[in-house]
C-alpha cells in the first residue's frame, strides 16, 4: 500500500491542535470579559493587566506567591486528571485535599516533638495521602459496588467531610482556643524556598513544589508507561473493550479513586506542612473545585496540569495585585469564564478538526 | 392489487449522494416506489440502504441529487415536514420512550389538548379507535418498557399511522422478531398497504421479500445496481445483483481501506485462485445454495459466491476441548437465555451456532468468556473447569473471544493498533509496571504483516482503520499462539467482502492447528462454509446439532423458527 | 405545642428555597441536563433580587430582577451545554464559580462592600418572623404550592411529557419532529428562574444581600432531587425532610444532643445511602448528561 509519507502523524497535529486551540480561545474570551469588567469598574485595563503582571512574575516576592498557589493546584489538577482518564469525574478533590491537610496536621501533633525533621515530614506526607485516599474510597466502592455517580457521590462526600473536619477542629478541643487551627508543629515544617534563594523572602513558596513537580512526572509515567496506566486509560475510553480484555474495571475505578484522592491529600501538605506548619479549618478555599479548570485546562496531561496550574495561580495571585484598582474577584470570574470557554470550544474544535478529512483513514464505503 | 400499475409515483429520488466525513455512504443512488406498492431496498451490510431511507425520511439532508414524494420536490426537507407531507419511518433500533405508556408515545409532539393540559383519555381513545381500524392490537395505558419486540414494533407502526402516514418506511423490520411475529407483521402490511399507503422496507433477508413485495430495488456499495419487479425474477438474480458477479472475491494483494476510495472500491471484483478450497467454488454459486422456500427466514448478506465446501471431516479422537454441560446464564430480558445448554468442540473442529438473533447465543458466548455469570452448569477447558475463572483467567487459559460488537467491546479506538493488539496480554508486554513500547511494537509489527492490517502503521489510532483492518486487528490479537478454545461472535459482521474471506482463511487455519472454535453468526452461509458440526440455537436451547454434511439452509430454517422441534 | 407549630413554622420557612431549587432541578434533569448548577442559580437570584429592590425601592421589582437573573444564567448553561455540547458538570461548576465572582464584584461596585449589601425592602418581617408575618411573604405561598404546580406540569401538560420524553430518549422524540433543543433551552431556562426564585426568598427575607449567602443551599436541593428520585412531589418531600432536621437542629441547639455538623450531613448522608441503592435505587432520567440532542 502506498500510505505516502506522512512525515508528520496526523493525528498527532489533530491532538496539538485540540489540546492548544480551546485554550486560545478561552484565553481571547477572559481577556474581553476581563476588560468589560474592568471598564465597568471605571479603570483602564491595560493598567490593570500590567499590574497583574508586575504583580505576579514582576518581582521575587510574587514569583514565590504564584509558585506556592500553583503547587497545591498541581496536585489537585492532577486528581480531576487521574480521574478522568479512568472515565471518573472527581468532584471531591476539595475535600480530599482537606482531608489529607488534616492527617498531616493531626499527625503532626501527635509525633513526639524532638523527632527528626526527616522521619516526621514523610510521615504526614504519608498521612495526608492517606487521608485523601479514604475519602477517594468511598466514591470508588459506591461506583465499583452499586453503581452510584461518582460525580454526586464525591460532592455530598464534599459536604459530609468538610463537616467533619470542622466538627472535629472546633468540637474536640484539637484546636488553639478562639481559633479553627491546631497549634503549629515546627518538627514537621517543610522547609520555604527562601532558605535557599534568600530573593523569594516572605512568599509562602516551599520545596512541597519539588514534591508536586515529582508527582507531576510519576503521574504521567504511570499513566502513559505502565501496565497500571495503560489498563486505567483503557477503562475510561472504553469500559466494555478493557472488560472483555480481562482488566477488573470496578477494581480500576476504586484504585483509580484512591490514587486521586491521595494526590489531592498530599496536596494538603503543601499549606498544613509548607507554610502555616498548622491545620486550619477551610484551608483548601476552592483549590479542589479550581483542581477541575486545571485539569480541563491542562487536557489531562500532568505537563499540561503543570502549565495550566501556573496559570491559575498566577490569575489567583494576580487578584491580589490588582485589588487597589478593581476587586480581586473579578479573578474568580475570569476563572469561570476560561473554564466554561475551554468546555464550550473543546467539543467544536475537535468537531471542526474531525470534518476535516485525514489522508490516513479514508475507508470508502462504510456500512449503513 | 399493485400500485405501480396504477402509474401514481410515490417515491422518486435521484442520483442522491451523502458523505460522512471522508466516508461516502451513497453515492448517485436513486429509488421509484409506486403508490400503492410494498417496495424492498436489499443489499449488503453497508450498501447504503438505512442511509438512503433516511434521506428520504428527512433525518439527512443529502450532499447532492433530488428527491420527490408524492410529485413534490422535497430534496433536504426535515423530519417534521416528513411527517406533515404523510411520511413515517419506523427504524431499526426501535424510537420509543420506555418510561411514557403506549398512547403518550404514539401521540407524542401532535398531542391532543384539552385546554392547557394534554388530553391522554382522548389520545387513549384516539388510539384504540385506530388500532380497532387497522387491526393493530395494543393497550394504550401500558408503559412501553413493559412491551416486548413484537408489540413495541406495532407501536411505533402505530406512531406512523396516528400521524397519517400515507409513505411507510420500515427500517430492518424483522431483524429482531420471532417467526410468528414476523408472519403477523407482513400481515400488517398488507393491511396497510390495503388501506391506501405504500411501503418501503429495507432487509437483507431474500426469502422475505419474495414473499411480500411487489417490487425490489438492489444497492451495492452506496448505488442502486438494479430494480426488478418481484413476480418476474429470482432469489438468485438477486442475490448476483446485490454481490456484483458471481466470482470469487479475494483481496490477497487488493488494497483495502488503503485511503483511497478508488482502491477500496475495486475489493472484491478480483478473482482469485488463491488457496486450496477455492477452486470448486470459482464460478456461479451452486443454485441449491440460493434457491430457498419462503418458508425459512435465513440470511444472505454473505455472498453465496465466496462460500468453500468445508474440509474433509476430521476424525474426532481426542478428548474435547471444550465442554459445557446444562449452562443457564440469564440474560437482560429472561433469566434463563440460555437454558441447560450442553456441547463439546474436539481439538480442529469448528462447532457453528445457527439461530435468529437474540435466541441466547450473545448470553452463551458471553458466558464462556467470562463476561457473564452462569448461574448453572460447568464450562471445562482441556480438563480444567474455569466456570468460576474470571476474564482474565480465562484468556491467560487460552479461551479467546472475537465479540460481536467490534465498537464497544473489541477495541480500544483511541488507542494505538499496537496498544490494541496487546490488550488482555499487556502483563506479558510489560515489565517492573511499565509496557516495554519496543516489545509491544515489535509484536505488532509481526500481527500487522501476518494479518495483513493496513495501514500497517502499528501507531495509528484504531479509529483510523476501516471496519475490515479494525476486525483484522481483533482476530490477529485474539488468536494467540496458546490459543485453545475461540469463541467467534459474528466475526465478520460490517466487514468489507475481502475481509471476510482473510478472517475465513484464519478461522481455517486455526481449526488446522487443532484450536476448538465456537462460531455463532447471523448469516446462515457463514455457518455453513466454516462449521464442521452445527447446532441450533432457538430460545436459549440447542434444538437440534449435525454434522456439516447433514446441514443445509432447507434443514435448519425450520429448526431456526421453532417450526420443527 | 407551641415549641412544635414553632418547629413546623421554621421549617416550612427553611423548605422554601429548597422547594425552589429543587423544582428547578427536577425541571432540568428530567429534560436531561445535569443541574449541578441550582447553586449559582440560587445566588444570582438573590444578588439580582437585592439590586432590583434597592434600585426600585420594590421587592415586586426585586423578585423580577431576581427571575431574569437565574433566567441568564439558565441561559447561559444551555446555550453551552446544548448548543456547543460542553460538558454539563464543567459548565456547572465553571457557572457556580463565575456567579460567585460576579456577584463579589458587583458587590464592590454597587455597594462597595465585600461582605454584604444595605438593607433593602423586603417581603414579611425579618430575623424570626411569627406566623403571620411569615404567610404575609407570597414567596412562601408560591413556595408551598411549586411542587405540586410542576407535578401538574411534567405529568398533565404538552410540555411536561415532551421534557419526559427529552429527558428519556431524545432520538425518540427528535423523529417525531419534537425540537429536543427547544424542549432542553425551555426546561433549562426556566429551571434557572425558579431556582433562583430560592436566592429571591433568602435575600427578600433577610432584607440583604450577604456574600455566599446561598451557602450550599443548591446542593442540598439537588440531594433533594435525588433522594426524590426525580419527581416532584417526593423532592418535595425531601426537601421538607431535610428542613425539618435542621429545624429541629435550631431548636436543640446547645442542649449537646448532636454536633450541628453532623445534622448538617443528614441530605447529603441520606443521598449516598438512596445512590447506594439501600433504600429503593434511584434511577436517573436515561438521557441525563448526554449532549447528543
Amino acid at each position: 500500500m502506498d500510505d505516502g509519507c506522512h512525515l508528520v502523524n496526523p493525528t498527532t497535529t489533530a491532538a496539538f491542535e485540540e489540546g492548544v486551540l480551546p485554550t486560545l480561545t478561552a484565553l481571547i474570551v477572559a481577556l474581553v470579559a476581563g476588560d468589560l469588567l474592568i471598564l465597568s469598574y471605571g479603570q483602564a485595563p491595560g493598567e490593570v493587566w500590567r499590574l497583574m503582571l508586575t504583580g505576579t512574575w514582576g518581582n521575587a516576592y510574587g514569583i514565590g506567591q504564584v509558585l506556592y498557589k500553583a503547587t497545591t493546584l498541581v496536585f489537585t489538577g492532577l486528581s480531576v486528571a487521574i480521574g478522568l482518564r479512568a472515565g471518573l469525574f472527581n468532584i471531591g478533590a476539595e475535600s480530599q485535599l482537606a482531608a489529607g491537610g488534616f492527617c498531616a496536621g493531626a499527625l503532626g501533633l501527635l509525633l513526639p516533638a524532638g523527632m527528626p525533621p526527616w522521619v516526621a515530614i514523610p510521615m504526614c506526607l504519608g498521612a495526608a495521602m492517606v487521608g485523601g485516599a479514604l475519602v477517594g474510597l468511598v466514591p470508588g466502592v459506591l461506583r465499583a459496588r452499586f453503581g452510584a455517580h461518582e460525580v454526586i457521590a464525591t460532592i455530598m462526600l464534599n459536604f459530609i467531610v468538610l463537616a467533619l473536619l470542622n466538627w472535629a477542629i472546633s468540637a474536640t478541643g484539637l484546636a488553639v482556643p478562639e481559633t479553627l487551627h491546631t497549634p503549629a508543629v515546627a518538627s514537621t515544617a517543610i522547609p520555604r524556598l527562601a532558605a535557599y534563594l534568600p530573593a523569594f523572602h516572605g512568599s509562602a513558596a516551599n520545596l512541597t513544589i519539588v514534591l508536586a513537580l515529582l508527582a507531576a512526572i510519576v503521574a504521567a509515567w504511570l499513566l502513559f508507561r505502565s501496565r497500571f496506566g495503560y489498563e486505567l486509560r483503557a477503562v475510561g475510553l472504553q469500559p466494555l473493550a478493557a472488560e472483555s480484555g480481562g482488566i477488573r474495571v470496578p477494581r480500576i475505578w476504586v484504585l483509580s479513586m484512591v490514587l486521586a484522592g491521595a494526590v489531592a491529600g498530599l496536596g494538603g501538605t503543601n499549606f498544613v506542612l509548607g507554610y502555616k506548619n498548622y491545620f486550619e479549618d477551610g484551608f483548601s478555599g476552592g483549590a479542589g473545585f479550581l483542581g477541575i479548570a486545571v485539569a480541563l485546562v491542562g487536557r489531562n496531561n500532568p505537563f499540561g496540569v503543570l502549565l495550566a496550574a501556573l496559570f491559575f495561580a498566577t490569575l489567583s495571585q494576580g487578584g491580589l495585585a490588582i485589588h487597589a484598582l478593581v476587586p480581586k474577584q473579578m479573578v474568580e470570574v475570569l476563572e469561570g469564564i476560561v473554564i466554561l470557554a475551554v468546555a464550550v470550544s473543546v467539543p467544536e474544535v475537535r468537531r471542526l478538526l474531525r470534518a476535516r478529512p485525514v489522508r490516513a483513514a479514508a475507508p470508502a464505503v462504510v456500512q449503513g | 392489487m399493485s400500485g405501480a400499475a396504477t402509474g401514481t409515483v410515490a417515491v422518486r429520488m435521484r442520483g442522491v449522494t451523502k458523505h460522512f466525513g471522508p466516508v461516502v455512504a451513497n453515492r448517485d443512488a436513486s429509488l421509484d416506489v409506486g403508490a400503492g406498492e410494498i417496495h424492498a431496498v436489499v443489499g449488503e451490510n453497508g450498501a447504503g440502504k438505512s442511509t438512503l431511507l433516511r434521506v428520504l425520511s428527512g433525518m439527512f439532508a443529502p450532499d447532492g441529487g433530488t428527491v420527490e414524494v408524492f410529485g413534490r420536490d422535497v430534496t433536504g426537507w426535515s423530519t417534521a415536514d416528513a411527517i406533515a407531507a404523510g411520511v413515517g419511518m419506523v427504524h431499526q433500533h426501535f424510537m420509543l420512550v420506555p418510561t411514557l405508556t403506549v398512547a403518550e408515545n404514539v401521540v407524542l409532539g401532535r398531542e391532543p389538548m384539552a385546554g392547557l393540559t394534554f388530553d391522554r383519555a382522548l389520545a387513549e381513545r384516539e388510539l384504540e379507535a385506530l388500532s380497532r381500524r387497522t387491526g393493530l392490537a395494543c393497550v394504550p395505558s401500558r408503559l412501553v418498557s413493559e412491551l416486548s419486540v413484537g408489540e413495541a414494533q406495532r407501536v411505533e407502526i402505530l406512531k406512523t399511522l396516528y400521524r397519517g402516514a400515507k409513505l411507510l418506511i420500515l427500517d430492518e423490520p424483522t431483524a429482531v422478531l420471532s417467526p410468528p411475529e414476523v408472519d403477523e407483521l407482513w400481515r400488517v402490511l398488507r393491511t396497510v398497504r390495503d388501506g391506501g399507503a405504500t411501503i418501503v422496507l429495507v432487509t437483507h433477508k431474500l426469502d422475505e421479500l419474495m414473499e411480500v413485495t411487489d417490487r425490489i430495488t438492489v444497492m451495492r456499495h452506496g448505488a442502486t445496481v438494479a430494480q426488478l419487479r418481484t413476480s418476474e425474477t429470482t432469489p438468485a438474480a438477486i442475490a448476483t445483483a446485490m454481490v456484483g458477479r458471481a466470482v470469487r472475491l479475494d483481496a490477497r494483494g487488493m488494497p483495502v481501506g488503503s485511503g483511497s476510495a478508488g482502491a477500496a472500491e475495486a475489493v472484491g471484483l478480483g478473482a482469485s485462485e488463491n488457496d486450496d478450497r477455492a477452486a470448486e467454488t470459482a464460478g456461479a454459486p451452486p443454485d441449491s445454495m440460493i434457491a430457498s422456500s419462503a418458508r425459512d427466514r435465513i440470511t444472505r448478506t454473505i455472498p453465496a459466491a465466496i462460500i468453500s465446501s468445508p474440509a474433509p471431516a476430521p476424525t474426532y479422537t481426542d478428548a474435547p476441548r471444550l465442554r459445557i454441560t446444562s449452562l443457564t446464564v440469564p440474560g437482560p430480558r429472561s433469566p434463563c437465555a440460555v437454558d441447560g445448554v450442553s456441547l463439546s468442540i474436539a481439538p480442529g473442529e469448528i462447532l457453528g451456532i445457527a439461530g435468529v438473533e437474540g435466541n441466547g447465543q450473545t448470553e452463551l458466548v458471553e458466558a464462556i468468556a467470562g463476561l457473564r455469570a452462569a448461574t448453572g452448569g460447568t464450562i471445562v477447558v482441556d480438563g480444567t473447569d474455569v466456570t468460576r475463572f474470571p476474564i482474565g483467567k480465562r484468556l491467560a487459559h487460552g479461551i479467546t473471544h472475537i465479540p460481536e460488537d467490534r465498537h464497544a467491546r473489541g477495541l480500544v479506538l483511541d488507542y494505538s493498533v499496537a496498544d490494541n493488539l496487546i490488550l488482555g496480554r499487556q502483563k506479558q508486554f510489560s515489565s517492573s509496571g511499565a509496557i516495554n513500547r519496543a516489545r509491544t511494537l515489535a509484536f505488532a509489527e509481526d500481527r500487522i504483516k501476518a494479518f495483513d492490517i493496513r495501514p500497517a502503521d502499528p501507531t495509528l489510532p484504531a479509529r483510523a482503520l476501516s471496519g475490515g483492518n479494525q476486525q483484522k486487528v481483533v482476530v490477529a490479537r485474539e488468536m494467540p499462539p496458546d490459543l485453545r478454545v475461540l469463541l467467534a461472535a459474528q466475526p465478520t459482521r460490517g466487514v468489507d467482502v475481502g475481509a471476510i474471506e482473510f478472517i475465513h482463511d484464519q478461522l481455517r487455519a486455526a481449526r488446522r492447528a487443532g484450536k476448538a472454535i465456537l462460531l455463532v453468526s447471523a448469516e446462515l452461509h457463514e455457518i455453513l462454509a466454516l462449521s464442521d458440526r452445527v447446532a441450533v440455537m432457538y430460545r436459549g436451547k440447542i434444538v437440534t446439532e449435525m454434522p456439516r454434511a447433514d446441514a443445509s439452509e432447507d434443514v435448519l430454517g425450520p429448526w431456526m423458527t421453532g417450526a420443527t422441534s | 405545642m407551641k415549641m412544635f407549630s414553632l418547629l413546623l413554622l421554621q421549617t416550612l420557612r427553611i423548605a422554601i428555597p429548597y422547594l425552589f431549587a429543587a423544582s428547578g432541578g427536577v425541571l432540568a434533569e428530567r429534560a436531561g441536563i445535569v443541574s449541578l448548577t441550582l447553586e449559582g442559580f440560587m445566588l444570582s437570584g438573590a444578588f439580582c433580587a437585592t439590586l432590583g429592590s434597592f434600585y426600585f425601592g420594590n421587592p415586586w421589582m426585586g423578585l423580577l430582577l431576581g427571575l431574569a437573573g437565574g433566567a441568564v444564567f439558565g441561559a447561559l448553561h444551555a446555550v453551552a451545554t446544548i448548543r456547543f455540547r460542553a460538558d454539563q458538570i464543567v459548565s456547572a461548576v465553571a457557572i457556580n464559580l463565575m456567579v460567585v465572582g460576579l456577584t463579589r464584584f458587583f458587590l464592590r461596585l454597587a455597594f462597595d462592600s465585600s461582605s454584604n449589601s444595605p438593607r433593602v425592602a423586603g417581603f414579611g418581617g425579618d430575623g424570626n418572623a411569627g406566623v403571620l408575618a411569615t404567610f404575609a411573604n407570597p414567596l412562601v405561598w408560591l413556595g408551598v404550592l411549586v411542587m405540586p404546580v410542576l407535578a401538574w406540569v411534567i405529568t398533565r401538560t404538552r410540555f411536561g411529557l415532551r421534557v419526559r420524553a427529552v429527558g428519556e430518549k431524545p432520538e425518540a422524540a427528535a423523529t417525531l419532529g419534537v425540537s429536543v433543543h427547544r424542549i432542553r433551552y425551555g426546561a433549562v431556562i426556566a429551571s434557572g428562574a425558579l431556582a433562583a426564585l430560592g436566592g429571591v426568598y433568602l435575600a427578600l427575607d433577610q432584607h440583604q444581600f450577604t456574600d455566599q449567602m446561598t451557602a450550599g443551599r443548591g446542593f442540598i436541593a439537588l440531594a433533594a432531587v435525588i433522594f426524590g428520585r426525580w419527581t416532584p412531589l417526593r423532592a418535595g418531600v425531601a426537601c421538607l425532610l431535610f428542613a425539618f432536621a435542621e429545624a429541629v437542629q435550631i431548636q436543640v441547639q446547645g442542649a449537646g444532643v448532636l454536633p450541628s455538623q453532623f445534622v448538617s450531613m443528614i441530605p447529603y448522608v441520606l443521598t449516598l445511602v438512596a445512590l447506594a441503592g439501600v433504600v429503593g435505587r434511584a434511577v436517573p432520567p436515561a438521557a441525563l448528561g448526554r449532549a447528543e440532542g
